[in-house]
């Protein structure tokens, strides 16, 4: 099993080394010269060559792509255009705020998507397997930003429950999730962020647990007796490691694709950074947001792969 | 009466004459690597055909026996020219394959065809069983129309209707009409001979006794060369003139088909045949005749590679692995590659002969 | 040939009889199309598609006012104010044609990017499958970089850094979406390459292109087009998501996803004129995705 994870870690480097070069490659794909947006435009060619070098982007491209990459492992992701901050310190303030509602999301839409999928699963054509196969329609349809406008509408314009935006009465430093003044700011996100996941989480329950359900080795434990929930808790416990593994696969996109609903609710989170970086043109802050959160989502797929391989005995381990 | 005025395409010439033999095989060697390690490495390699070489005569049949696992369909697909040879050489009717002064690979085609195992992948389920029989020779530049004339024509000669079945898909055919099409698939190119790979393996017994007969009737109308691979004992010694017995990726027994079975001289040889269960039940197996699961290909036994289960093991079958011998031409000729067939190779029952139960 | 009995001869057992007439069974695409004529959720939903491609395409004949024109006098007016059935955006256009005239990017966006990533990923992915061995991992490995990010998360990034605009759109999208398609293909292509019938194939001595135009391509396309077609909504979400964003298309081009972003400031206004252009992004969506769940229940059960 080692002998897997050792090799299954081997196999990420090279992952790992084209992301960091699609995240470099990035800033070339934009229009015009990097330097022009700092610039004021008025600048001489000798300003312009000056911070050039300053920046050491005179240096040839591969070279460029080195010495960045070099600075990114020691966790010097350069500093914020726009506040000057380290990229770094920026970054991992906004995940510090991403990751609790991500990760509370993921647990909800999986008590709820275990919770409806078993029970539809169980009653296959029936009235709650209808239902949820709608809710689970709607969910992988319906558009995060949207939905996030509608809860406004409905529980802060309409009814005034909840606030509309933010993080917390006074920012997001004073935000705590143990005073209700403080945490009634994360209801709508989460909210907002649950349905995708609670969608595809429920399609992959009912149909796991269907072709479980449909099983020979089911039929045998029905013949020899086993009580129906019993054999239910046989077909989920065989396929849990395949909803464990879609699991985390969406917590990574939420972590990394937080963006529209943080917008929508002007959460601090790296969404809500990212978003900021591009408007502003910040290419640091751009780079090393995507960059930390693309590595956040190799590592998470890595875990979880390495999860599903130690709980599923048929995967191969050599 | 040859029926060949019919086929769409010329059947091509005989160009070696009567006595030159149909195919030879030599040194043929395939190993398969394993990976494995972190770096995924080759660590080891499936040796799955292991220096083979035979011989098939024109018009014979020749029938190939082993059990799963020693190397037979892997030697089907050599001889396809399918897989590549890591080592080996084939010669068609005089002609070194795939060399500059030989026969080209697509020469060979017109040549030499494969009957396939009918299982659900052995047509392409998209195509009416007429298009996939027409197939080849549109490939070899005949026309559509003409085409699939002559494929309706095959399907008639293998006994299909061809107004009824030549539309139909493979999923509405039953397992032994599917192996007629294989069969007439295979006929499309006019060749002379054929490969059958394990062809009536999955059919039912009866379907099976039809489709034999098929098979002898073509053999006949068609004047082919028959090479007939199957791990069922039986089938082989009713179609088969001479035999040739695999284990693990080699040959260790040759000769003709009577001779193989009522006095076989490899102890494997023996054994297989004493494992087939006799209609009687007065003439039970008390004691099963073979033992044991076959060793692994990757690290075969060295020297004889049967001594791990032979009865007659000495340390000589240790030291080293007995040759097969030249092929003398002769039909009636029979090959062994045991110790105890050849006098004078250090084992203590060499030269005296097998005795027969 | 007349110790061979002809199979399917009826005669052969009482002659006289008339033989039956030569059938010409339905094929693959006919018994999926048996499968669909009954199944009437997939049928509604694939009607309701049409007719949003034809608002959108005939949206000049059907918008009752011109989507541009404004009118400072008559802003965020309710729904059904007068004629404006949907009522007015925050510059006094009608939401209703614009919703018509935004169906034709949203389309736009949601169809295009799809089809051209699965000609390009289908292709890649064929070859990686058929070829096998060093092509195959170097195509593989290629395409799992861009699968290391989250699909949003590319969206936002090539998008953010090429800039906005249709074209820049249009390109991230199918960028994002030719990974998944090439893996479909590649899955598929390997398995239709281990099956016998493409060694007979080989074996009747016919070129590579033969092969996989006339056996491969036509058993290994129908996952890939199934899974094309799921992907259509995750398109038009992307698509409205970027333009939500400021990524894409440039005011005042209509277009769902920045309508939405635009009219977010007056929700407090006429909170159910801002939520309309949402209904129509998920209206779009939802059919898209059921009619692709029954196009896939339709081709997935053994012919």
């Amino acid at each position: 099993m080692w002998l897997y994870a050792a090799r299954r870690l081997l196999m990420t480097i090279p992952i790992g080394l084209g992301v960091t070069i699609i995240c470099f490659a990035l800033i070339y794909l934009a229009p015009g010269d990097p330097v022009q947006s700092l610039l004021p435009p008025d600048a001489t060619a000798k300003d312009i060559a000056e911070l050039k070098h300053a920046y050491g982007l005179d240096k040839p491209i591969p070279i460029q792509y080195v010495i960045w990459l070099g600075h990114a492992l020691t966790g010097n992701l350069g500093r914020s255009i726009q506040t000057n901050q380290p990229v770094l310190d920026e970054v991992t303030r906004a995940l510090a705020n991403t990751i609790p509602i991500a990760v509370i999301s993921v647990v909800l839409a999986f008590v709820l998507a275990l919770g409806l999928g078993i029970l539809a699963a169980t009653r296959v054509g029936g009235v709650l397997d209808r239902v949820s196969t709608a809710i689970a329609v709607i969910g992988i349809s319906v558009p995060q930003f949207w939905l996030g406008v509608i809860l406004v509408i409905v529980f802060a314009v309409e009814l005034g429950w909840l606030p509309a935006t933010g993080m917390g009465s006074a920012g997001s430093d004073h935000f705590s999730w143990f005073r209700w003044s403080e945490s009634k700011y994360a209801i709508m996100p989460i909210i907002a962020l649950t349905m995708t996941p609670l969608g595809i989480l429920m399609r992959t329950t009912r149909s796991s647990i269907a072709e479980m359900l449909a099983l020979d080795f089911i039929q045998t434990l029905r013949a020899k007796g086993l009580g129906s929930t019993a054999i239910v808790v046989h077909a989920i416990r065989n396929a849990l490691p395949q909803i464990m593994a879609m699991l985390g696969l969406q917590l990574g996109y939420l972590i990394g694709g937080s963006i529209l609903v943080e917008t929508v609710f002007t959460w601090p989170g790296t969404g809500f950074l990212l978003n900021k970086a591009i408007l502003t043109r910040d290419i640091p802050l751009l780079q090393g947001t995507i960059l930390v959160l693309a590595m956040a989502f190799v590592l998470i797929n890595l875990f979880v792969d390495l999860l599903q391989t130690s709980v599923d005995p048929r995967i191969k381990r050599t | 009466m040859s029926k060949d005025s019919h086929m769409v395409l010329e059947r091509p010439a005989d160009r070696g004459g009567r006595a030159q033999p149909m195919l030879i095989a030599q040194g043929m060697k395939r190993y398969f690597p394993i990976r494995g390690g972190v770096l995924n490495r080759r660590v080891g390699e499936v040796k799955a055909v292991d220096g083979i070489s035979f011989t098939v005569l024109k018009g014979e049949t020749l029938g190939v026996v082993g059990e799963s696992g020693c190397g037979k369909s892997t030697l089907a697909r050599l001889l396809m020219h399918l897989l590549a040879m890591d080592e080996g050489e084939v010669i068609f009717d005089g002609d070194p394959v795939g060399q500059l002064h030989g026969l080209s690979l697509r020469d060979l085609r017109r040549n030499l065809q494969m009957v396939f195992q009918d299982s659900y992948s052995s047509l392409n389920p998209r195509l009416p069983v007429e298009d996939s029989i027409a197939y080849a020779p549109r490939v070899h530049g005949v026309g559509r129309t003409e085409a699939r004339r002559a494929a309706r024509d095959l399907l008639q000669r293998v006994g299909l209707r061809p107004e009824y079945f030549g539309g139909r898909y493979p999923h509405e055919l039953s397992g032994g009409q599917k192996q007629r099409v294989n069969i007439a698939r295979a006929l499309a190119l006019n060749p002379r001979m054929l490969i059958l790979d394990e062809a009536v393996s999955a059919l039912d017994k009866s379907v099976e006794a039809q489709v034999l007969n098929l098979l002898g009737q073509l053999k006949r109308e068609f004047n082919l060369t028959y090479m007939f691979i199957s791990h069922d004992l039986h089938v082989v010694q009713y179609i088969s003139d001479r035999v040739m017995v695999m284990y693990l990726g080699q040959v260790v027994e040759l000769g003709p088909v009577d001779q193989i079975y009522t006095a076989p001289r490899h102890p494997y040889t023996i054994a297989l045949l004493e494992c087939r269960l006799a209609v009687d039940p007065a003439n039970r197996i008390e004691t099963p005749p073979l033992v044991g699961d076959p060793p692994n290909p990757i690290n075969p036994p060295s020297g004889c590679r049967f001594r791990t289960r032979c009865p007659h093991a000495e340390s000589i079958c240790e030291q080293r692995m007995p040759l097969l011998g030249e092929w003398n031409g002769d039909p009636a000729n029979h090959l062994v590659a045991c110790h105890m067939a050849k006098p004078g190779s250090g084992h203590s029952l060499a030269g005296y002969g097998m005795a027969v139960h | 040939m007349s110790d061979i009995s002809l199979i399917g001869t009826p005669a052969a057992e009482s002659p006289g009889r008339e033989a039956p007439a030569a059938t010409r069974v339905r094929g693959y695409w006919g018994n999926v199309w048996q499968r669909l004529r009954y199944d009437y959720v997939t049928l509604f939903f694939l009607l309701l598609i049409l007719l949003i491609v034809l608002s959108a395409i005939f949206a000049p004949l059907l918008a009752p006012f011109d989507p541009n024109k404004a009118s400072m006098a008559h802003r965020l007016k309710p729904l059904f104010f007068r004629t404006n059935y949907l009522g007015t955006d925050e510059q006094g256009r009608d939401v209703l044609s614009r919703i018509l005239y935004g169906g034709r990017t949203s389309l736009l966006m949601g169809i295009v990017p799809v089809v051209v990533a699965t000609i390009v990923g289908g292709l890649f992915g064929v070859v990686a499958g058929y070829a096998g061995g060093r092509v195959n991992t170097v195509i593989m490995r290629c395409m799992d970089v861009f699968f290391a990010f989250p699909s949003v998360l590319l969206a936002v990034a090539i998008s953010g850094s090429l800039g906005g605009g249709m074209v820049n759109q249009l390109i991230t999208l199918t960028v994002v979406l030719t990974p998944p398609l090439c893996r479909v293909a590649e899955t598929s292509t390997s398995q239709i390459r281990s099956m016998d019938f493409v060694d007979a194939a080989r074996a009747s001595g016919a070129s590579t292109i033969s092969i996989l135009l006339n056996h491969v391509l036509v058993n290994a396309i129908s996952p890939v087009l199934v899974y094309a077609s799921t992907l259509v909504s995750a398109s038009i979400l992307l698509a409205s998501g970027l333009s939500f964003l400021g990524l894409g298309v440039s005011p005042p081009t209509p277009d769902w996803g920045l309508m939405l972003s635009t009219l977010r400031q007056a929700i407090y206004v006429q909170p159910i004129v801002c939520a309309m252009p949402g209904v129509a992004i998920l209206v779009t969506s939802i059919a898209f995705n059921l009619v692709s769940d029954g196009l896939r229940q339709a081709m997935d059960v053994k012919a």
